[in-house]
């Protein structure tokens, strides 16, 4: 549907838009507020595959939690605006850009099988589809448990690790 | 498809009118109920012409005079954030609105017309995504109004909201148990057996902790006394919004307001059946009328909470949220999971 | 997907409003600057220092709490929409304390998570 199609790009271009806006900001806040637009941008491109759950939670996860804590630690920290950027290596600027380029191409190799004609995803298919709220309940609990145990030992020992470096000065 | 969009154009609009109307509305009633709790009357002159009204267009008043104010932007204050902040805070309070369902379904014009704007799957998350969202506006406006009292104001505030996010996201699973489902409109025909009165804090009696434990994290959630030191007029100066004025100051108060109004009718939603009732198959426009007066029930019950506890001081706030309301919301959830568990 | 459309669709109404209404005071031509409306307000005093301090590490000590919390509130919404579901259904009878079991584990690693950030005292004073 062309309806679909327009959606999708419209979403795309701003999301790369943001992200470049990242790059280019000089204040670090502002570049934290891109990456929300970022993410606002790729919670609506998950919508455009029928991955309702998963927009979603992108949205409560990542845009509201993380950046918060981006946020935060940006305030937290008192970075002045206007501070001249000290390049320490001047050759290393030559380096990176063919790396990047290799690493475009490294990108365009792995996803050539890729046919980018249809979406895979119908709506009529939709209870088999990835990323609805039912298809993840019941394939993380089945299918993928271990992955799921593992998770909450990982967030514990981010919980532990956070706690035990941030108290170490102040104590 | 034009058709659809027309049709949502339509709610869409109608809705925001409403709701805007009901900001104001809702104003008068807290100095209303602030007056009557107090022994005193409240405003009751500001009227049409010759008659009184009962003080009905105070609200009119005050956003007149509020347009009027002078609009100060500090000289230091980082412009663009500063005008943003109140945006932020204001365009997520207002997109709630269209997943929760008002009533079941009207016919006007040879036309069924459901009475909710759109129905996702996902609806609840939608809500608490939303609520996510909603920091984002008081920590930009305490950041960019270089004062410090905002400064501090902003964080704390945020950090209020977050930590008692965590016990309205638990106890928004604790109710996710027995519906389900995510989606809003199925919730709330879930509950319209016994002539429209299983709601389901009858059903299953388990959810009234969950709803004391949803309402007391929404009041603090949206900066409500008990749980409002940092924007008190009497602490922080009046923390995040100290420098803002006129219609940016506008939006603030706006946005507390729709907050209020969004978790009232979430709680209606989840715990007391929405537009349910008795006689609601036969009358499809008792639907509404039966959700307006759950909310605003709610939200009476807000108000009176307001005026009659005194506040917590942060460091209270904060251990209440955490060592209080997050294990009691995590409790609930082990016990109504066992409860479906064993019990059916 | 069609039905994701109304959120963009009120983002664009409410985005509107609100910068009508941003529009609406900047131009009520009400404005006359002096120097003591234009400084940070004080209380009445001359401000002291600069409002870019740097604050508390309690504040990410906080956000962080929530963050990870929150990952598990995520997880926990497929679990208990699918619940009741798999718990009541005969497919999956053979299932049921295990889909119980598997999440209570995961809880009771998170309350640990939780019992030690209480004793180590992050949840105190500022909080």
């Amino acid at each position: 549907m062309w309806q679909e199609k327009v959606l999708f790009i419209v979403f795309a271009v701003i999301a790369i838009a943001s992200a470049l806006n990242i790059l280019l900001q000089r204040s670090p806040l502002y570049s934290a507020l891109s990456l929300i637009g970022t993410l606002l941008s790729l919670s609506a491109l998950y919508l455009t595959v029928h991955a309702q759950f998963i927009a979603a939670v992108q949205i409560v996860v990542y845009a509201g939690a993380i950046m918060v804590l981006f946020i935060f630690v940006i305030m937290l920290l008192n970075v002045p605006k206007d501070q001249p950027q000290i390049e320490k290596q001047k050759g290393l600027r030559y380096l990176a850009i063919p790396f990047a380029g290799l690493m475009i191409a490294e990108m365009f190799y792995v996803l050539r099988p890729i046919r980018l004609t249809t979406l895979p995803i119908q709506p009529g298919n939709a209870e088999q589809a990835v990323g609805t709220t039912w298809s993840i309940g019941t394939a993380l609990f089945t299918d993928y448990l271990l992955p799921f145990e593992v998770t909450s030992v990982l967030i514990l020992m981010a919980l532990v690790g956070a706690m035990v470096l941030a108290r170490r000065e102040g104590d | 498809m034009t058709n659809l969009l027309l049709e949502w154009v339509i709610k869409t609009i109608v809705i925001l009118l409403i709701l805007v109307t009901a900001v104001a509305y809702v104003t008068l009633m807290e100095r209303k109920v602030m007056a009557w709790i107090q022994m005193r009357v409240g405003p009751n002159r500001v009227g049409l012409g010759k008659f009184r009204l009962w003080g009905l267009m105070q609200p009119l008043a005050d956003g007149l005079k509020m347009i009027f104010k002078e609009d100060i932007i500090p000289l230091q204050a980082n412009q663009w954030l500063y005008v943003l902040a109140p945006a932020l805070s204001l365009i997520p309070a207002l997109m709630t609105f269209i997943v929760i369902p008002y009533g079941s379904q009207i016919t006007l014009f040879n036309h069924t017309i459901e009475l909710h704007v759109t129905r996702m799957n996902v609806g609840l998350l939608y809500v608490l995504a939303l609520t996510s969202v909603g920091v984002y506006g008081i920590v930009l406006a305490g950041w960019s109004s270089n004062n410090k009292y905002s400064l501090m104001g902003g964080l704390r505030s945020s950090a209020q909201m977050i930590s008692y996010e965590l016990a309205l996201g638990l106890s928004i699973v604790s109710v996710l148990l027995y519906t389900g489902t995510l989606d809003l409109v199925e919730i709330v025909d879930a509950q319209g057996g016994f002539h429209g009165l299983a709601w389901n804090i009858f059903h299953y009696p388990l959810l009234i902790l969950v709803f004391i434990i949803f309402y007391i994290a929404s009041l603090a959630e949206t900066n409500r006394t008990p749980f409002d030191l940092p924007e008190a007029d009497s602490e922080l100066v009046a923390g995040y919004h100290t420098e803002y004025s006129s219609m940016k100051f506008v939006m603030f108060q706006m946005a507390e307001y729709l907050n209020l109004i969004t978790a009232s009718s979430i709680a209606t939603t989840l715990f007391f059946g929405g537009w349910n009732g008795p006689f609601v198959g036969r009358l499809p426009y008792l639907g509404p009328v039966y959700f307006t007066v759950k909310v605003l029930a709610l939200i009476f019950m807000a108000m009176w909470i307001r005026y009659t506890v005194p506040r917590f001081r942060y460091d209270q706030l904060m251990r209440f949220g955490w060592k209080f309301l997050l294990p009691a919301s995590i409790v609930n959830i082990i016990i109504s999971s066992t409860a479906i568990l064993f019990m059916r | 997907m069609v039905k994701y459309v109304p959120v963009l669709l009120i983002l664009i109404i409410a985005t509107g409003m609100a910068a009508v209404i941003i529009i609406l005071s900047r131009f009520a031509k009400n404005r006359r600057p002096t120097r003591e409306k234009l400084m940070p307000y004080e209380c009445g005093v001359e401000p002291v220092g600069t409002a870019r301090e740097r604050q508390s590490v309690k504040f990410y000590l906080v956000a962080m709490a929530f963050l990870l919390f929150d990952i598990e509130a995520v997880f926990l919404v497929p679990w208990a929409v699918v619940f009741r579901g798999v718990v009541q259904s005969e497919a999956y009878r053979h299932l049921k304390y295990v889909f119980y079991g598997e999440m209570m584990v995961f809880m009771v690693v998170l309350f640990v998570g939780l019992v030690y950030v209480w004793r180590k005292g992050i949840l105190e004073w500022n909080r």
